[in-house]
């Protein structure tokens, strides 16, 4: 039912595309992320959340169709509805079916709560694409809650040694797990620029988070000992002189690796991930029942093999173009 | 294990010295003192031998992470460091014992004298019990790379700091190969009665590389000049009747240059003196390739030591009669050096560092840049009224190196490095042009690059993949490099026939194309030209 085409996963039946990488006229958006969903689409649907997202940073005047979860409609004798796949917020699991046979193309997902978006749910079908960004058995990842706690102590730490916090994560989803757990008690927390507009976008469907826009006017002379959440790439940028005396950490699934860890240059990794780590990956799997497994985004060929071997399934490799190996995993 | 691992994690952390010291400061007021003397050995890079194949390591780990073998080695691939990628698959261990490191280490040096069921018993059972950083930590000692991430000088600092005494003592204290089995804190580090440790070399004392000009430095006249030669750093001593010949890599070399034993009858009791052992004929050094050839072999053959004899060029007396003279003025030393040697028993293996005599910068800046010709690398230049230091100091003594030979060669196989450049493509193989039109490999090099530039080209060569194999790729001929090496040798070894000595990157040409790098005949103009 599916094919993976230049344009992206496409639905001949039913004429539409998911998270297509080049302009089409109907697209079916997993998630915000850009990777995931880019510019030029002539219709996007996508899951209610995703939609402030999207008119974020693709412009207002986009035409965006929303779905809740479980909802479903029909598109040429094809029922397509969104389920979720608790990756950030909005984000969804497509699932089609026509004629008995069911698909589900699973976006990127996690089975982890992350205390923010919808938990992940499993979804029975015969064919399931699924990422594969952390498909190695190298990738088991601690507890959340065991990460939170690490880095509330780091931050106490350094605000007793009267430095200030620095975290990095993506602006869009790892930055809101991150201000949902930090121990507001310990201080103030600040949010770089690109951070507080998701959590603006956001806003209007009911979700809060703690922290106050750092703009350019903010006074932080006599502060100290406060949080600041950013993106990576404000990581060696002038933006994050103004913040010292600071010590920075790094928020990713990457940061599993000592060597990844020790080439950013930070004073800490916290492994805190927005994808399914090893063992997640095979058990939403198995969970689906499903016989074809198409691997995608990460380490396609070993976990397409591995599958094969260890469950018998049909895993195929599937080298999508616009999923370049990007360090910072949005 | 805990503590130590504590301390490792510690160290790991942070890239700043400071920190780093301090860390190890704690550890030590934390720990017990045998531990003590095990960590010591460990951080300053005396670590136990390596008592198991790596091949059976890993079956292990594999078996017990339930995981088939190509995933493991894919896995290990992207990790870079074995060590790591075991205790990241293993399925989660409990943590609950806390196994003192020093009879952790004592029983890993027993398992060579097992049976393989045996070796994995032990150390499953450790992996079983021990948790993640901990796992790292102890499977780290059994592959044998252990590498703690401080300098020698960093450690020497903080056992200053903690033991209350001059860093240069403790630096002399740490000298040679001893065991942390057999010492205590009280005998590692209290001043040493005669007889006890007659092995011990002193620190060596090392030379920056001069960047500026050498006018800086002032008067000519206050400097002793010598040719650097491109052999093996050592120290000869003689103490009690006994020999011993240490390299500056503080390998105890006694036995490999039986050429030395007649010195133990020869020289005083109590000398010990500083030069470069290198291989020597008719006057003359002989290329360092020439010293390659023994320094590996176990025996040494009649002929081995017929073809590759060797002498050392004596540059400096730290000892005299018993006693360390280290902090008198190097002309002092060099005198009673001179009149040491030039006593007449001395055997033809001890030559004199010759002195350069030279009026004028200008004459030595002429001479470094023919230094090839001379057959040395440079010049050393030492501040006559200079004291022997320990490590490497600014100021008073001087390497000044010739500049490299280069040749222009095309990136063509790139595989992924290891500890902080894992995952990133950084050892890279490079060509030149043969006369059929092909690119013959000639060097491989992995250091010189910035990081900003690693990855750039990581990227580049991950887009541009031809073929791979395991964990190297072959790509597209289209990067040209400028590689810098000091030697050039013929070499049957070799694709390219020749064999090149510290091949390095200075620069990364992207103003020339694949097609204008060098050839293989500009090698042998090259190699004819030595």
């Amino acid at each position: 039912m599916l094919e993976f085409t230049e344009q992206g996963i496409y639905c001949p039946q039913a004429d539409l595309y998911i998270d297509p990488w080049q302009p089409v006229k109907r697209a079916v958006i997993t998630h915000g992320h850009g990777d995931h969903a880019r510019w030029g689409m002539g219709c996007y649907l996508c899951h209610r959340h995703t939609a402030p997202i999207l008119r974020l940073r693709l412009g207002p005047e986009i035409a965006v169709q929303v779905l809740d979860y479980g909802e479903s409609f029909t598109a040429n004798g094809v029922r397509i509805s969104l389920h979720p796949a608790g990756h950030i917020v909005g984000s969804a699991q497509v699932r089609l079916e026509y004629a008995g046979e069911i698909w589900v193309v699973s976006g990127d997902y996690k089975l982890a709560d992350d205390g923010v978006c919808t938990p992940y749910e499993p979804v029975r079908c015969h064919h399931f694409v699924t990422e594969s960004t952390f498909g190695l058995p190298i990738y088991r990842f601690p507890r959340m809650e065991a990460v939170f706690s690490e880095i509330n102590t780091w931050w106490a730490q350094n605000a007793s040694e009267g430095m200030n916090t620095v975290l990095l994560g993506y602006a869009l989803g790892k930055s809101q797990t991150l201000l949902r757990h930090l121990d507001v008690a310990l201080g103030p927390v600040f949010l770089h620029g690109a951070v507080a507009n998701v959590n603006a976008a956001l806003i209007a469907d009911g979700y809060r988070f703690p922290g106050e826009y750092l703009s350019p006017e903010t006074n932080l002379q006599k502060r100290r000992g406060y949080a600041v959440v950013a993106p990576p790439s404000a990581l060696g940028s002038p933006w994050l002189k103004k913040l010292m005396p600071y010590r920075v950490a790094m928020c990713s699934g990457w940061m599993q690796l000592r060597g990844a860890r020790r080439r950013k240059g930070v004073d800490r990794g916290f492994v805190l991930s927005d994808h399914a780590d090893w063992e997640q990956l095979n058990r939403a799997v198995t969970a689906t029942g499903a016989e074809h497994v198409y691997v995608t985004h990460g380490y396609e060929r070993p976990f397409a093999r591995w599958l094969h071997e260890r469950y018998g399934l049909r895993a195929s490799e599937v080298h999508l173009q616009g999923a370049a190996a990007e360090e910072d995993e949005p | 294990m805990k503590l130590f691992t504590e301390l490792f994690v510690a160290i790991d952390r942070t890239t700043k010295t400071n920190d780093k010291v301090a860390a190890i400061v704690d550890y030590l007021r934390l720990t017990d003192d045998r531990s003590k003397l095990y960590a010591i050995a460990l951080l300053i890079g005396n670590r136990p031998k390596r008592p198991v194949r790596t091949a059976d390591l890993k079956r292990w780990a594999a078996d017990m992470g339930g995981i088939p073998q190509w995933l493991f080695e894919e896995s290990y691939h992207i990790v870079g460091d074995l060590a790591e990628a075991i205790a990241l698959m293993l399925p989660p261990g409990t943590s609950a014992v806390d196994y003192p490191l020093p009879s952790v280490i004592e029983e890993l040096a027993t398992l060579p004298e097992l049976n393989d069921e045996k070796k994995e018993e032990i150390i499953t059972n450790y992996w079983r019990h021990l948790g993640k950083d901990e796992r790292f930590v102890f499977t780290k000692l059994i592959t044998g790379n252990f590498r703690m991430g401080v300098s020698r000088q960093l450690v020497i600092k903080a056992l200053a700091v903690y033991l209350d005494i001059d860093e240069a003592a403790v630096a002399h204290r740490l000298m040679g190969k001893w065991l942390p089995a057999k010492e205590t804190m009280a005998t590692l580090f209290a001043e040493p009665e005669r007889g006890i440790r007659d092995f011990q070399p002193y620190p060596f004392y090392l030379a920056y590389q001069l960047e500026g000009a050498p006018e800086l430095l002032g008067d000519i006249a206050e400097w002793y000049i010598e040719k650097k030669l491109d052999g093996i750093r050592g120290q000869i001593i003689v103490r009690n009747g006994q020999l011993f010949v240490w390299s500056r890599g503080e390998d105890l070399l006694t036995d490999k240059f039986p050429e030395f034993g007649p010195l133990k009858d020869v020289l005083p009791d109590g000398t010990v003196i500083d030069g470069e052992i290198i291989p020597w004929r008719a006057g003359q050094p002989l290329p360092f390739q020439v010293m390659q050839t023994r320094i590996g072999r176990k025996a040494l053959s009649p002929k081995i030591l017929r073809e590759a004899p060797l002498a050392m060029v004596c540059f400096d007396l730290l000892e005299w009669k018993g006693q360390d003279i280290r902090e008198m003025p190097m002309q002092y030393r060099r005198n009673l050096l001179e009149t040491l040697l030039s006593s007449t028993a001395i055997p033809d293996v001890l030559l004199l560092s010759d002195l350069m005599p030279f009026n004028h910068w200008g004459e030595v800046e002429i001479f470094r840049q023919r230094a090839r010709d001379f057959r040395c690398e440079g010049v050393m230049l030492k501040r006559k009224d200079s004291a022997y230091g320990s490590g490497r100091r600014k100021g008073q003594w001087w390497k000044w190196k010739t500049n490299p030979l280069t040749v222009d060669g095309v990136l063509i196989y790139a595989q992924s490095g290891h500890g902080r450049r894992a995952n990133l493509y950084t050892d890279y193989t490079f060509a030149v042009w043969g006369d059929d039109g092909t690119l013959v490999p000639f060097a491989k090099a992995y250091s010189g690059l910035t990081d900003k530039e690693i990855a750039e080209l990581d990227g580049w060569i991950k887009r541009h993949t031809l073929e791979r194999f395991g964990p190297v790729r072959s790509v597209e001929p289209y990067h040209v490099f400028e590689i810098a090496f000091e030697g050039i040798q013929e070499s049957s070894r070799h694709k390219s026939g020749v064999a090149l000595r510290f091949p390095r990157i200075l620069r990364w040409r992207r103003d020339k194309k694949a097609g204008e790098a060098n050839t293989r005949a500009d090698l042998q103009q090259l190699l004819d030209a030595m």
